[in-house]
């Protein structure tokens, strides 16, 4: 059962911090720049374009949808693990105690991770010129799709690791050994076929890959190298984020 | 009580008189037994008082009362609808406002109003309108578009209690409504909350570790390491003390001591100089004791028995400062199995 009303109100409240804690937007937007200028500037004097791996593109241009990744990945994941917060914090007995599925909780969790995640991506995106990548309108618009997939993909995943969570001591915890670990193991700094045999098998595991791979083909279209065909992304994108949504649902709806 | 209601068909005879029913309830958090089989029913259009100490077991009653918990074993229902099977039912039917806050500080008072109508699924038409009267009936309205964080705690539990009203409840939960506020706040809820009957058609469900406040309610069960050891109307409970105590003083204790015993037939005791009775209508003794001893008393004084008193009776303990840290070690228990929980 789907209530639409309690979704759309679940979005609606999350937008509107969003909108009103320029801080946070401040913070989220600060950290993929940094990324992007200094590690990348610093990389791209080290890697050069011609090594064949990165299919032709500056070191900088190479890592640009691994940086709007990025952006999705902490923001999406952040948004979802509020939920620990509102747990200690309350917030989330109201919403528990309202005559509203969990499922419903669930997407509307997932939804509002989404909407701020693709808001953040898409300033980034808009970076592009800058880096001296030539994107179309169509190349934009698959961007976006994309990057939307991703997001709901990953607040899903967030959720799921929130139910696993009582008090917001554990967040040190999913930054280390859940955050970090997937965006290392994603291809998203450096070309995963050039990873040790062992990795190689991790970022197969891990969905952030193929989100990634996505990315790759919507902003470099025929002139990237790509590890996984972009059907195959997508399946994994849509197929995870299903498989997410149903275990948080289902590990929402068990009682203590 | 069945005779008062005797022209209803049966079917709603059951429901219309008991809107709450517990029937052995258990609730066990690993070897922690917090809830151990309790029964109790609420009348509908009460006040019902879940009096005892921290730790007693009264908040993890209200999460299984409010479907957040799944009882060990035995039953309860709100409205004919099963806490546990129905909870969607229950859910509509009631409201809550916990003991901690579980307002979203960084939204306006309004704001967190529209959030519990959508959640709610209020009709569109019906929002507005419903919004504006419940802060009106907080004394909220010229606040309506500060942020919470900017109100006191007593402003916030107001607003929580407009909020848990908003969807028109048939019970409303209050876990501690008064805990951490100062004692005129405390005074100024108070008044408002024995209103809510009457004003919004609601009954009342509330816990306190307060015994004064537990006054107000139409009945009380007083909740000790997880057992109910009495269920009456705040008058009822006091009696078990048996009555009120009367103190006099007289110029000639001896006399007077004889002529009371013959006059009540009751035992008089004498301490520090001081006459004392019991009695069950202490207020309408006094001026018979005035009647039969004259000029001879120098003065009286009549003591009313408290729940505190009551407590004390049947727990042999009385809600003390310190039980607060007990309460805190079950809530770290309840935590820790909870965690375990999680993850196993």
């Amino acid at each position: 059962m789907i209530e639409v009303n309690a979704i759309y109100v679940l979005v609606a409240r999350e937008f509107k911090k969003f909108i009103r804690e320029k801080s946070r937007l401040i913070s989220t937007i600060a950290r993929p720049l940094i990324w992007l200028f200094l590690v990348g500037g610093g990389m791209s004097r080290l890697v050069s374009p011609g090594m064949g791996l990165m299919g032709g593109v500056t070191y900088i241009q190479f890592i640009f949808p691994g940086i709007l990744g990025m952006t999705i990945l902490f923001s999406a994941i952040f948004s979802s693990i509020s939920i620990i917060w509102d747990k200690e914090f309350g917030l989330m007995k109201e919403i528990l105690v309202a005559p509203v599925s969990r499922f419903s909780i669930v997407l509307g969790k997932a939804l509002s991770g989404t909407i701020v995640s693709v808001i953040q991506a898409v300033i980034i995106l808009c970076l592009f010129p800058l880096l001296g990548l030539k994107l179309g309108v169509l190349a934009i618009i698959e961007t976006i799709i994309i990057c939307t997939l991703l997001s709901f993909c990953i607040a899903s995943l967030g959720i799921v690791i929130a139910t696993f969570y009582e008090s917001f001591e554990s967040f040190s915890v999913i930054m280390n050994f859940i955050v970090m670990p997937m965006f290392f193991l994603s291809g998203a700094m450096y070309p995963v076929k050039m990873l040790p045999d062992i990795l190689k098998v991790l970022t197969r595991l891990n969905p952030f890959t193929y989100g990634i791979d996505a990315l790759k083909h919507a902003i470099f279209r025929d002139g990237g190298v790509f590890d996984f065909s972009i059907v195959t992304d997508i399946g994994v994108l849509l197929v995870t984020s299903i498989v997410f949504v149903l275990i948080a649902g289902t590990m929402f709806e068990r009682k203590k | 009580m069945g005779a008062k209601y005797s022209y209803l068909p049966p079917f709603l005879l059951n429901s219309y008189m008991s809107i709450i029913k517990v029937e052995n309830l258990v609730k066990k958090f690993g070897n922690l037994t917090a809830v151990n089989d309790i029964s109790f029913e609420v009348e509908e259009g009460t006040i019902f008082g879940f009096l005892g100490p921290n730790g007693a077991g009264k908040t993890t009653t209200i999460n299984i009362l409010c479907t957040l918990l799944a009882p060990t074993s035995g039953r309860a229902s709100i409205f004919g609808f099963d806490c546990t099977k129905q909870s969607s039912e229950v859910r509509k039917a009631i409201g809550i406002v916990f003991q901690d806050m579980t307002l979203d500080k960084d939204l306006t008072a309004y704001e967190n109003l529209v959030f519990h109508a959508y959640l709610y699924d209020v009709k569109k038409s019906e929002r507005e309108p419903r919004i504006k009267d419940a802060l009106n009936f907080v004394d909220l309205y010229d606040r309506r578009n500060d942020l919470v964080k900017k109100f006191s705690g007593g402003m916030k539990r107001r607003l929580e209690v407009a909020r848990g009203l908003i969807h028109r409840p048939k019970v409303l939960f209050l876990d501690e409504p008064t805990l951490g506020l100062d004692p005129q706040t405390r005074a100024n809820l108070w008044d408002f909350i024995v209103d809510l009957p009457r004003k919004h058609k609601v009954t009342i469900f509330m816990t306190t570790h307060y015994m004064e406040e537990a006054e107000v309610c139409s009945k009380i069960a007083i909740i000790d390491n997880g057992k109910i050891i009495i269920v009456g109307t705040p008058d009822e409970l006091k009696k078990t003390i048996g009555g009120d105590v009367i103190y006099i003083k007289t110029s000639d204790n001896k006399r007077a001591k004889l002529e009371i015993e013959k006059l009540f037939q009751v035992n008089v005791f004498e301490q520090d100089s001081e006459l004392f009775l019991t009695s069950l209508k202490g207020d309408a003794c006094i001026p018979e004791i005035i009647r039969a001893l004259g000029d001879s008393v120098l003065s009286v004084r009549l003591q009313r028995p408290t729940l505190n008193d009551v407590f004390l009776k049947m727990t042999g303990k009385e809600i003390r400062v310190e039980e607060v840290s007990s309460g805190d070690t079950i809530k770290e228990e309840v935590r820790s199995y909870r965690r375990k929980f999680d993850r196993g």
